[in-house]
């Protein structure tokens, strides 16, 4: 009886999450089907003429944007990282002057639109002449994981025992060697999620590519996209190849590590 | 549009705590007893960060202000001998017939694609709370939405909803429906946007209700089903009050990152047709870049208008944060 019941649940969860992923699945069907059948009606509901030109065409004309999106999302990381796990040991174990203050700027930065931010960023770089190059957007990208990064940290630096740190004191460990060789590597799991986080959305940004780097001569994946819908291409099969190329690395980050992700979401939005 | 809910409020006012006088909480008394760490040391793990907002936040936003009170043209954008106009570009704004319509817009977008998220998420919330057989697996299917880069669910939905080839319109047809122009006809474009951005956003609600739903003690539920409560009485008289923190959370959030959506409508629609799906944050972009003679003031102008709106409601929720880490 109840076991019939909770099969019944999750027929009704199964349905529903078809529903919800519809149209990954049509992005799929849409990336294998032929030319000749990409204005037909209705559309064919299984790519029962599969092909993989549209893959091809990938291969043959995108792979250069996503070697670009590739460094630039690992230039973020290291940035991110570089930046927020020595600020989040500071806030979170070394009680500076004016923590709290810092701590409430970066959660207002991040409220500010990204738009505006381009904008920002355009005018500096155009004088600079930091305008399409990678060190620039990177630069730019990471403003989207910083303070989120630098949150996740000291949350996470915060849960680990005074005790340890003073023994290392103790041993006359000073703060840059307690912060390395405990700190540190006592946070590998904060530090997973942040890279996970700042790669994905240094790998997803298109505000920041569209108004820094557009025309330059190395472009991120989502402007290899976005020139393909712009340029009035009718060739959806590449372009919803291309996007599923785009999507590999939200799959991959999904499968192999969830757990960071769900924790990243809502890395403590709810009182315990 | 991406988004995270911040780790609570109480870490850093007890961060707060720590560096003035109030009463630490009993389990640092320890670490409270050892000598505080000096400040030089704290600051100087500080000072890549604090420099990085100076330059990278605090900068780019002043001369995005900067921008909006003077009168730039390309020539003297690249000069920057601009002349200062005052409030000249703001008033252009207010004047300009777009603002109405613009204005009306963001509101619409914001306020449907919050109602639907927070309602679907919600609903889905309550039903994986259930734990049947896979629904952590299909709970974690959910996110995918979330995690794939805009340009790819803006671009599959552009297709989908393709007036001649789309498979949104196939549907309808099946159905003996006319088919509807989505994305090229005016009364259409705004919905159209809303709706690709519910489908990114459900996910985000469903996670953060989802974990608020799991700390409501189980044993209200089963003291209420003896009761004699039926489902739909125990959610409204359990889980909705119970929620209702974490719910101000997740809208007021939804809030703040719904104002700044612009890639999903700058893809799908370019704010058009004939400005039909214009909002505040593209108005803003197609003033500063979309045109082949620049306005930098007035986009500089109206994407103030938006910093502001944003973090009147980022205030508010950090506020309404607070305020729970302290209860």
């Amino acid at each position: 009886m109840t076991s019939r019941r909770t099969w019944g649940k999750t027929t009704v969860g199964v349905l529903l999450t078809a529903i919800m992923l519809f149209p990954v699945y049509w992005m799929l069907n849409v990336s294998l089907t032929r030319d000749q059948d990409m204005r037909k009606s209705p559309p064919d509901l299984f790519p029962v003429h599969g092909t993989l030109a549209g893959y091809r065409t990938v291969l043959d004309e995108q792979l250069p944007y996503l070697g670009t999106s590739l460094v630039i999302g690992l230039g973020t990381v290291a940035l991110t990282v570089a930046l927020s796990a020595p600020a989040g040991y500071a806030l979170a174990k070394l009680r500076p002057r004016g923590g709290g203050a810092l701590s409430f700027l970066l959660l207002a930065a991040q409220m500010i639109p990204g738009i505006i931010m381009a904008m920002g960023f355009y005018a500096i770089y155009l004088q600079l002449g930091l305008l399409q190059s990678v060190p620039g957007l990177i630069v730019a990208d990471s403003t989207l994981a910083v303070p989120f990064a630098v949150l996740i940290f000291t949350a996470f630096m915060s849960g680990i025992p005074g005790e340890m740190l003073q023994a290392a004191r103790t041993d006359g460990a000073g703060p840059v060697r307690t912060f390395w060789s405990i700190v540190l590597p006592m946070s590998r799991n904060a530090v997973v999620t942040v890279s996970l986080f700042a790669f994905l959305w240094s790998w997803s940004d298109f505000v920041f590519a569209g108004t820094l780097v557009n025309g330059g001569a190395h472009e991120p994946i989502t402007l290899g996209i976005y020139h393909y819908i712009g340029n009035n291409n009718q060739e959806w099969n590449a372009i919803m190849a291309t996007a599923v190329v785009a999507s590999l690395p939200a799959a991959v980050i999904l499968v192999l590590a969830q757990r960071y992700v769900a924790a990243g979401v809502t890395a403590g939005a709810v009182k315990d | 549009m991406k988004q995270t809910v911040h780790p609570p409020e109480h870490r850093s006012v007890r961060l707060r705590n720590g560096a003035a006088h109030a009463a630490p909480p009993p389990a640092r008394t320890t670490e409270r007893r050892r000598p505080v760490s000096p400040q030089w040391a704290a600051w100087a793990f500080l000072t890549p960060v604090t420099l990085y907002l100076a330059l990278f936040y605090a900068y780019p936003l002043y001369r995005n202000l900067d921008l909006s009170l003077r009168n730039y043209t390309v020539r003297s954008f690249v000069q920057g001998d601009a002349p200062f106009t005052g409030l000249e570009n703001y008033r252009k704004v207010f004047d300009d017939p777009t603002f109405a319509p613009a204005l009306l817009h963001t509101v619409v977008f914001t306020g449907v694609c919050l109602a639907f998220q927070y309602a679907i998420g919600l609903a889905l919330a309550v039903f994986f709370n259930q734990h049947f057989r896979l629904s952590a697996t299909l709970r974690a299917l959910f996110l995918v939405p979330w995690l794939l880069p805009l340009i790819v669910s803006a671009s599959t939905w552009s297709w989908m909803l393709n007036s001649d080839s789309g498979i949104v319109n196939a549907a309808l047809h099946a159905l003996g429906l006319d088919p509807v122009n989505w994305l090229t006809s005016p009364s259409w474009s705004l919905t159209s946007v809303i709706i690709a951005n519910i489908w990114i956003g459900v996910p985000f609600n469903l996670v953060v209700l989802y974990s608020g739903l799991q700390s409501i003690p189980s044993g209200l539920y089963e003291a209420a089903a003896l009761d004699g409560a039926g489902a739909w009485r125990r959610f409204w008289s359990i889980t909705f009050p119970l929620l209702r923190p974490v719910s101000a959370i997740t809208l007021l959030l939804g809030l703040v990152y719904t104002l700044k959506v612009f890639d999903i409508i700058w893809i799908m629609t370019k704010g058009g047709p004939a400005d039909a799906s214009t909002t505040f944050a593209t108005w803003s972009y197609q003033l500063g870049f979309g045109n082949l003679l620049p306005a930098f003031g007035p986009g500089a102008a109206v994407g103030n208008l938006l910093v502001v709106a944003a973090l009147a409601f980022g205030l508010l929720y950090m506020r309404v944060q607070r305020k729970q880490a302290y209860s």
